[in-house]
């Protein structure tokens, strides 16, 4: 560099700016431009991240929702098959199965086409409309007033398991002397005129009883103590009732063919419930666990309970006895599952086991009525005892469901300081016995003057599996 | 040609067949029978209700044996299974008219 002054020469320069102003000038703005290229990108990121949490969150509870759906179907078949199953004559017991499998088929179409609308859809209180008929709308979209993680179609095929299985109970009452025909056509019916709008009134949109989208009614029903037993349980009686005893009751000796059989299908019913009772969480989260567990409580306190009163009663405590008090448990703790704690659970299992036991031991045999499988006995009055326990037991620590006018969460249930929820319960309780009783006496005399109900005195002695179904359950071979 | 069938307890089936193979008798047919004598059935419980089962289990044997052979078979059978109580079964002899022998048409003792 020529002719540059003394001075310039101690201060070194570049591009006429001093060297020692600009490294640090140089360093500012990498850093500047650093971090703006960085917070561009985890704007981006944090969304992308959010997008897969509620995606993940979403798969989890899809996941587990479509094990439940696949589990009460089990309880439907061979659960309730079974179970059934082995209480009844060897020549009665493919008529049986076929009671619980026909419903497999014939209510799925039902409740695709039309059925999950009435129960599901949008409407009044007491039905919903035609919004989602040959379901219309019922695809990957959450519906966020149902349960917002799963798809819709998830919803509805989990709820299409409880409709299954609910007028498969009541076959436990029309055993042995039903006519195939005029089952098909009854329980058909049955389905649209009886559980839709049950089903719509207790958790639809708009619902009377719906405790979770304000109801007038607020009825708690964690997962259809009403909806799906005491409509099952009171139809039932309506159907022994109308239909009349068996041939050879209460005279000649009926005992089970295979309590092999019932035990299995027992078994398979209490695992089968963990999807019905937990699964109505709507998703894999905590109140999934705390309706497990009641579940569980609840079975395991009425087997004992009921075999206990059998042993002071008979002298021994049975095998079919056992089960039957599963059962009982499991349907009493139904309508509480996900409001109640293990030890309310245990308390309920407990009492719901006597109860019933007495009610097929010694109040059938009092007043006389033939439910063959006392499909009343332990769904009727289970269910409603249950539902009333529920408004007992209920608890806003376990899952908070009311509010008051600020919002504050409120009791739940008697013992949580809220009494008043036991007028509700009853409500639920009443609507579920009237629409049952009045519903099936209607339709059991429609299909009695069009299809009929029963078989002959000859098909009946000959037994169901033959004149029905032309096979046998058991050849010699 | 004898007829012999015993109602025995299903207990005692294996003994008398071991006794039976013993004395050389090889043709034998097993029925499993239901049914009392003087002995009492019991009673089952199924949901409340009482069940009175009188007809308890029982093993039906039909031998049909040489005239000569009943005597010692009938003691081989008894030797098997009597225990003294009600419930031990009973024998009982008839006369057959023929037995043939399906295979080659064999007929009277020679089928047996």
């Amino acid at each position: 560099m020529q002719g540059i002054s003394t001075s310039a020469r101690h201060d070194a320069r570049c591009h006429g700016v001093r060297c020692s102003r600009l490294v640090p000038l140089l360093f500012l703005l990498f850093f500047c431009a650093l971090a703006a290229s960085a917070q561009t990108v985890s704007q981006q990121q944090i969304a992308d991240l959010q997008r897969q949490v509620t995606e993940a969150r979403s798969n989890a509870d899809n996941g587990w929702m479509l094990v439940c759906s696949a589990l009460v179907l089990m309880m439907t078949g061979p659960g309730l098959a079974l179970f059934y199953g082995g209480l009844v004559r060897r020549k009665n017991v493919l008529s049986t199965l076929m009671h619980s499998f026909a419903m497999m088929g014939v209510v799925t179409v039902i409740w695709g086409v039309v059925g999950f609308s009435l129960a599901f859809g949008p409407g009044t209180s007491f039905i919903g409309n035609l919004q989602h008929l040959f379901l219309h709308g019922v695809g990957a979209a959450p519906d966020p007033d149902y349960a917002g993680t799963i798809p819709l179609q998830t919803f509805m095929v989990y709820q299409l398991m409880f409709a299954i299985i609910t007028p498969a109970l009541i076959s436990g009452a029309f055993a042995e002397r039903m006519k195939f025909s005029g089952m098909l056509l009854f329980l058909s019916l049955w389905s649209l005129i009886i559980y839709s709008p049950m089903a719509h009134m207790v958790w639809g949109k708009g619902g009377l009883l719906n405790a979770s989208l304000g109801g007038r009614f607020p009825c708690l029903d964690f997962a259809g103590g009403t909806v799906v037993h005491i409509t099952s349980g009171v139809s039932a009686l309506m159907c022994a009732l109308y239909l009349g005893k068996r041939k050879d009751y209460p005279l000649e000796q009926l005992p089970p063919h295979s309590v092999v059989l019932s035990f299995i299908g027992a078994c398979m019913l209490w695992v089968g419930w963990f999807g019905f009772n937990a699964g109505s969480a709507l998703s894999a989260g905590s109140l999934a666990t705390s309706a497990f567990v009641a579940t569980h409580f609840a079975a395991a306190a009425a087997a004992l309970s009921w075999m206990a009163a059998e042993w002071i009663h008979e002298g021994h405590p049975s095998a079919l006895g056992g089960i039957s008090g599963a059962v009982a448990g499991l349907v009493a703790i139904t309508p509480a599952a996900g409001f109640v704690g293990p030890m309310s659970a245990l308390l309920i299992g407990l009492i719901a086991g006597p109860i019933c036991y007495l009610m097929v031991a010694k109040v059938k045999v009092a007043f006389g009525y033939d439910d063959s499988l006392d499909a009343f006995g332990v769904h009727g009055v289970g269910g409603t005892l249950g539902a009333i326990l529920t408004g007992v037991f209920a608890s806003h620590y376990v899952n908070p469901m009311f509010k008051d006018a600020q919002g504050n969460v409120t009791g739940s249930g008697l013992f949580d300081g809220n009494a008043h929820q036991l007028l509700n319960q009853f409500a639920g309780v009443a609507i579920a016995w009237i629409l049952a009783a009045v519903g099936t006496l209607i339709l059991l005399k429609i299909v009695d003057v069009t299809v009929g109900l029963r078989v002959t005195q000859e098909q009946e002695v000959l037994g169901l599996d033959l004149t029905q179904h032309g096979q046998e359950g058991y050849s010699v071979d | 040609m004898t007829k012999l069938e015993a109602v025995i307890q299903p207990t005692k089936l294996d003994a008398v067949k071991t006794a039976l193979i013993a004395i050389g008798i090889d043709g034998l047919t097993v029925l499993e029978a239901r049914g009392h004598g003087r002995q009492k059935g019991h009673t089952e419980f199924y949901r409340g209700r009482e069940y009175s089962v009188d007809l308890l289990p029982k093993i039906k044997l039909e031998i049909v044996l040489r005239d000569e052979r009943v005597d010692e078979v009938v003691k081989a059978i008894i030797g098997a299974s009597q225990t003294g109580k009600i419930g031990d079964g009973k024998i009982f002899l008839s006369r057959i008219d023929e037995a043939i022998r399906i295979r080659n048409e064999e007929r009277g003792n020679d089928a047996l």
